[in-house]
């Protein structure tokens, strides 16, 4: 990949020839502050937050402008403060903040901006909004739209778009009344949503949120359980539950992605209904045994069948559930045990 | 698949059939949809206006049971036309002329008058998948679950090889494998005719010879069920390939000397029975003790209601699995297992990638991972099994099945992100694209196979009686029989019903409103459901999903199997519908 290398404030750094000016900063560590900008998506320009100066050209936003050899880029400055503070300032006072109820909270990058920036509280007050009128959506089952907290950035309608093709939401209304909807302002769930939740993933305000968020305590690698894509997910756990599973950035398959089954359908794991304990049929009905009394009789009554009706009289299917090494150990028993009739759905 | 999923965008075309990714494999769907924002032409064909439809360049939506028609009838279109890729036709196949023979008389018309596809459709889609630059072909059980699945396959294998796309990147035959494991589920053995790796067990390679010779030996039997479709004289496949003898009798006998002597058992070289024969086949042959571990055959088996009389018939049954499912009520004996969540291990995806799956909480209760069960039990039976570990039998895997497996280690898969097989050697890469360069069996072959308007519901077809095609199909909001998916609300919320898809002009023609239940009879059982009107299903086709315990679409479909692959044929079904 061809390089350039371009000055940024006072360091000199190299840069693929096709990144812009935005990437180029982040991935050598330099914060530049953006809302707008997400690395999955083409370039939107929306928030007008990440400004810079070109030495000799004037401002212009990062995340739209190409590196080029030889330039030299300003990300601090007067003129710069200024124009991104404005912009700043104005998303925030139309923003409902709630920071310490946001499932957002900590996690948001509008609260790294205000951070990054400082807020003065009196020249907010001046432009205060103040009451959370617009209704909130949760008639998803597994997330919440609040257009309060919505920041207009247009990483949902972009995912959907880009991402998985969808297309169920999209800019609506003019000026101050502009906020995202679906097709005639439907409720998300009544719209052509397949519920992936891609875009709450992106959201980078508290505007998308999964509803009855807990955050995990610690994550753990894995592969998503259902469909044969292979998708690489990390479940997060707290105690010994399984509260949240996302997709693995770093999976070739899913880059990332998932779909709503495997974002969503972990609760199987944790339910009450799961099989705790091996259960013997006695006169209809199951009664729990020891694992001992369930083996032994499993293998009495396999000895009993072979012995009267030959090895044969056994067959086994095996599972596209379980792992290979099990599935591998199924063939392996009943072969030993003197049958070849293993067999699974995939015949089905 | 031959190529990677990656593979899919780039791709010049695509033709999805017999598989709705968008719902049942989204994210390969985003990827198909991608492909298309980015070039890609997209053709469908398919009996159903899936989702992708709206985005693709063509719809061929042919009747349920007309594939072959229709891909001997693209090649047609291909062959006369000079789209097919010659050098590589030249230089890497054989019997192009035999299917050019069978082909010439699949004209668009007379395609076009069975599938019920317009003639200049198929010459579209024809031209669209010759022309680019690569094409892929995407398909899954739409193709496959038909008593003539392996002859659709093979048809649709021989556009593949005509247009020079089987062995290239974005290109290639991609199967979509329905479950987490199906893959890894065949690669390890658990088939009846051959052990891990696809080494065969006896000397009829393949099941499905096996099976036909059986089928002929007995078809003056009284089978008892009635449904068993006679072997009449040359009605299967006449292929070249299929034709030749398969001298492999050495070397089963050396393979199952390999495994006997690894495993320190004597091994049996007598064929398994398919999961059709464990059921429905052949009473006096059926098994008087069945260890089913994580399946859940009385709602996904066709004419349901046979395998629970097999299941009640038998002297014991073990099930094994995480919830006591349908199946598990027939058991005598139920073992707890651990989810995937609770264990360490690889599957295997669709794209061929052995992945590591880790433990992430504690089996719940008293289950345990289904290793550790059969290796409790392998040791009653007084087999000498000390493995301590999963990693210790997935060593044991790559040295028996060298070919596959040998070079991936479990700290080459962690590290590496997964290995796609074949990978056999430490130092060796993994296959991301399967037939670079040269096949598997050294030259492609064309193989020939003619339509044969018998293998839509072999029980007697669409009837004045039955004059409707049921065929079934999953949804994006509950997967196989919501064993899993059953168990999030939010799940429930978005799908917690059967409806079945049915066209406004038969909802007309039959009277009926949308809240009203409707009886589903086939030749098989009865069945009440509600319906959803809608055009993702034409006229005369009604569609039904296997998710739900009530209405259980499998007691009416047709267990009739393919000749080849022992695959019962439960996409197509003759019904009649009438209003409760």
């Amino acid at each position: 990949m061809d390089k350039v290398v371009l000055k940024l404030d006072d360091l000199e750094v190299m840069a693929n020839k096709e990144d812009t000016i935005l990437q180029a900063a982040l991935d050598h560590g330099i914060y530049i502050p953006h809302l707008c900008y997400h690395p999955d998506l083409k370039p939107f320009g929306g928030c007008r937050l990440c400004v810079v100066e070109i030495e000799g050209r004037g401002l212009t936003i990062s995340c739209k402008a190409p590196v080029e050899e030889g330039i030299a880029v300003r990300t601090e400055g007067p003129e710069i403060d200024k124009m991104r503070r404005v912009a700043a300032e104005l998303l925030i006072v139309n923003h409902y903040s709630e920071c310490l109820q946001c499932a957002r909270n900590t996690d948001c990058k509008l609260q790294d901006i205000a951070a990054y920036i400082g807020i003065e509280e009196g020249r907010l007050q001046r432009l205060k909004r103040t009451a959370r009128d617009l209704p909130l959506d949760d008639s998803n089952p597994f997330f919440i739209r609040d257009p309060n907290k919505c920041v207009l950035c247009g990483i949902c309608v972009r995912t959907c778009e880009e991402i998985n093709g969808v297309g169920a939401i999209d800019f609506a209304f003019r000026g101050l009344d502009t906020r995202i909807s679906t097709l005639k302002d439907k409720p998300i769930v009544e719209s052509r949503c397949e519920s992936c939740g891609e875009c709450v993933v992106r959201c980078p305000v508290g505007a998308l949120v999964p509803q009855n968020m807990r955050k995990p305590e610690r994550e753990v690698k894995s592969i998503c359980p259902y469909c044969g894509t292979g998708c690489g997910i990390y479940l997060g756990i707290r105690g010994d539950k399984i509260v949240s599973a996302r997709g693995d950035r770093d999976s070739v398959v899913n880059k990332g992605q998932l779909c709503v089954k495997g974002r969503f359908g972990y609760h199987f794991v944790n339910h009450p209904d799961r099989l705790t304990t091996p259960l013997i049929k006695r006169n209809g009905v199951f009664v729990e045994a020891t694992w001992d009394e369930a083996l032994d009789l499993v293998t009495a009554k396999f000895k009993e069948a072979q012995e009267k009706y030959g090895p044969e009289a056994l067959a086994g299917l095996s599972s596209a559930r379980v792992t290979n090494e099990e599935n591998y150990l199924f063939q392996k028993l009943l072969r030993s045990l003197g049958t070849n009739s293993v067999d699974h759905c995939a015949r089905l | 698949m031959t190529n990677p999923v990656s593979d899919v965008s780039g791709a010049g075309a695509i033709l999805v059939t017999g598989s709705n990714p968008t719902e049942n494999h989204p994210v390969i769907g985003y990827r198909i949809r991608e492909a298309v924002r980015t070039g890609a032409r997209l053709i469908v064909a398919d009996p159903r206006r899936i989702p992708l439809v709206d985005v693709a360049d063509v719809h061929l939506q042919f009747k349920p049971g007309t594939d072959i028609a229709l891909f001997n009838g693209l090649a047609h279109v291909i062959i006369k036309e000079e789209l097919e890729d010659k050098e590589y036709v030249e230089n890497r196949t054989q019997g192009f002329k035999y299917l050019k023979q069978i082909v010439a008389k699949y004209t668009p018309e007379y395609v076009s008058a069975i599938t019920g596809v317009p003639a200049k459709d198929i010459v579209t889609a024809a031209r669209l998948f010759a022309q680019a630059d690569s094409g892929a072909i995407v398909y899954c059980m739409g193709v496959t679950q038909h008593t003539c699945g392996t002859e659709n396959v093979v048809a649709l294998t021989n556009l593949s090889l005509l247009t020079g796309n089987l062995g290239k990147p974005h290109a290639g035959m991609n199967p979509l494998r329905g479950q987490n494991n199906v893959q890894g589920a065949c690669d390890m053995g658990c088939l009846p005719n051959v052990f891990s790796g696809y080494q065969p067990v006896h000397s009829d390679r393949d099941t499905g010879t096996y099976w036909r010779r059986l089928t002929k030996e007995r078809q003056l039997e009284q089978v008892g069920v009635g449904f068993i479709r006679p072997a009449s004289p040359g009605e299967t496949i006449t292929s070249i390939e299929f034709n030749q003898p398969v001298p492999v009798d050495s070397v089963s006998d050396t393979i199952r000397a390999k495994f006997s002597r690894a495993w320190g058992v004597e091994l049996s070289d007598v064929p398994g029975r398919t999961i059709a024969e464990m059921f429905h086949y052949f009473p006096h042959r059926r098994s008087r003790i069945m260890y089913i571990m994580g399946e859940n055959p009385v709602l996904t088996s066709p004419q349901a209601e046979l395998v629970r009389e097999a299941l009640e018939d038998m002297d014991f049954v073990v099930v094994q699995d995480i919830f006591l499912n349908e199946t598990a009520q027939y058991a005598d004996v139920v073992l707890p297992a651990a989810s995937f969540a609770e264990k360490e291990g690889t599957f295997i995806n669709t794209e061929r990638r052995v992945q590591r799956i880790h433990r992430a909480i504690k089996p719940r209760g008293n289950s345990r991972p289904d290793w550790e069960i059969l290796q409790e039990l392998a040791r009653r039976f007084g087999l000498n099994w000390n493995y301590s570990s999963p990693e210790d039998i997935w060593n044991e895997v790559r040295e028996l099945t060298p070919h596959y497996f040998l070079g991936m280690t479990y700290e080459r898969l962690e590290k590496e992100g997964g290995l796609q097989w074949p990978c056999p050697a430490i130092d060796h890469a993994g296959t991301p694209i399967l037939h670079k360069g040269k096949f598997a069996r050294g030259i492609g072959q064309f193989s020939t196979v003619e339509y044969r308007p018998q293998a839509a519901d072999t029980s007697g077809g669409v009837t004045e009686e039955y004059p409707f095609i049921l065929t079934t199909a999953r949804k994006l909001y509950q997967y196989h029989t919501r064993t899993m998916t059953g168990k999030t609300d939010g799940l429930n919320y978005l799908l917690d019903e059967e409806r079945m898809q049915i066209n406004p002009r038969d909802v007309q023609a039959l009277k009926l409103t949308p809240e009203d239940m409707v009886r589903v009879t086939s030749r098989r059982g009865s069945l009440e459901t509600k319906i959803e009107i809608t055009d993702c299903v034409p006229p005369g086709i009604v569609c039904m999903s296997f998710h739900f315990a009530e209405p259980r679409v499998n007691v009416i479909t047709d267990p009739a199997v393919c000749n080849m692959s022992v695959a019962s044929g439960v996409k197509v079904s003759a019904v009649r519908i009438e209003k409760i």
